[in-house]
């Protein structure tokens, strides 16, 4: 949930600012793209991602609670029928703001909020997975590095071995970086694998929980 | 209520707002048509914002 708003309320109250996000949403809903001030656009974000998120849930009581607040039920049906489907890929993120400068009559700093309905690019995707990647063996190098240091005990378990397979490329490449800081690290690092292997040995059971893994 | 005393002088009025100053606009380069915009808003002159255009968001003489 979005936090709650400090300061004035658009429009005249809280109800107007009610009416005016919910006409806001229902034309957002309507034509994908709309341009107005960038406060109102602001404030519009929040709630016309909670009621996508509503719209990939997808069942009737999720369709009930949209219609409290954007009471068109073509509108709705759009919603649920053209713009969830094209989402369903994405957590989170289904509108832009672009802002585009200031109006003429009373130079206020308009935008343009728009649904963002284009697939997740596969590139992007794959530089996501990339970062989330690196992200891991970041953790798994601080983790990795222990048993790697004392192979002779033997106690390297099965889980950590698959871990360490499945990101094999990324520690290799990390790894080319590593080994200079590994030989001066090792030596300080023999201390910590007997409790941190101690840990992981408590609960050999989960065998294919990659998270555990990387936390442990 | 309290009021002032004394009338405000000339010189300390104009030395008041002499320090009213305003600041020049940052602009960047748009990387589209290489005209002047204002950076994270969309170009004024061809209307693209990363990649994607906009036509609201293109300003001629008129629209200022």
């Amino acid at each position: 949930m979005p936090t709650p708003t400090k300061g004035p309320r658009l429009g005249g109250g809280p109800a107007h600012e009610r009416l005016i996000l919910a006409n806001l949403a229902t034309s957002l809903f309507e034509h994908d793209q709309i341009t107005t001030t960038t406060a109102k656009a602001k404030r519009l974000r929040p709630l016309a991602e909670r009621l996508v998120t509503f719209a990939k849930r997808g069942d009737l009581h999720a369709r009930r609670r949209v219609l409290t607040v954007v009471r068109d039920k073509g509108v709705v049906h759009r919603l649920f029928t053209e713009i969830a489907p094209d989402m369903a890929d994405r957590q989170g993120g289904y509108t832009r703001i672009t802002k585009i400068g200031n109006r003429k009559g009373d130079n206020a700093p308009m935008a343009v909020i728009e649904l963002v309905r284009e697939p997740l690019s596969a590139k992007k995707a794959t530089v996501a997975e990339a970062e989330a990647a690196t992200k891991r063996s970041a953790k798994t190098k601080k983790v990795g590095k222990s048993p790697a240091a004392s192979k002779s005990e033997a106690a390297v378990s099965t889980t950590e071995a698959d871990a360490a397979v499945d990101d094999a490329p990324i520690v290799g490449s990390a790894g080319s970086e590593a080994p200079l800081v590994d030989a001066t690290e090792a030596e300080v690092l023999v201390a910590d694998p007997a409790g941190a292997e101690g840990v992981v040995l408590q609960d050999p059971d989960d065998e294919a929980d990659d998270t555990s893994n990387t936390k442990a | 209520m309290a009021v002032p005393k004394r009338k405000t002088s000339r010189s300390n009025t104009r030395s008041r707002r002499a320090n009213w100053k305003t600041t020049a606009t940052t602009l960047t380069s748009c990387p589209q048509c290489s005209a002047p915009k204002q950076p994270h808003i969309a170009c004024p002159s061809c209307g693209t914002y990363a990649g994607r255009h906009y036509d609201v968001a293109e300003r001629s003489e008129h629209q200022g």
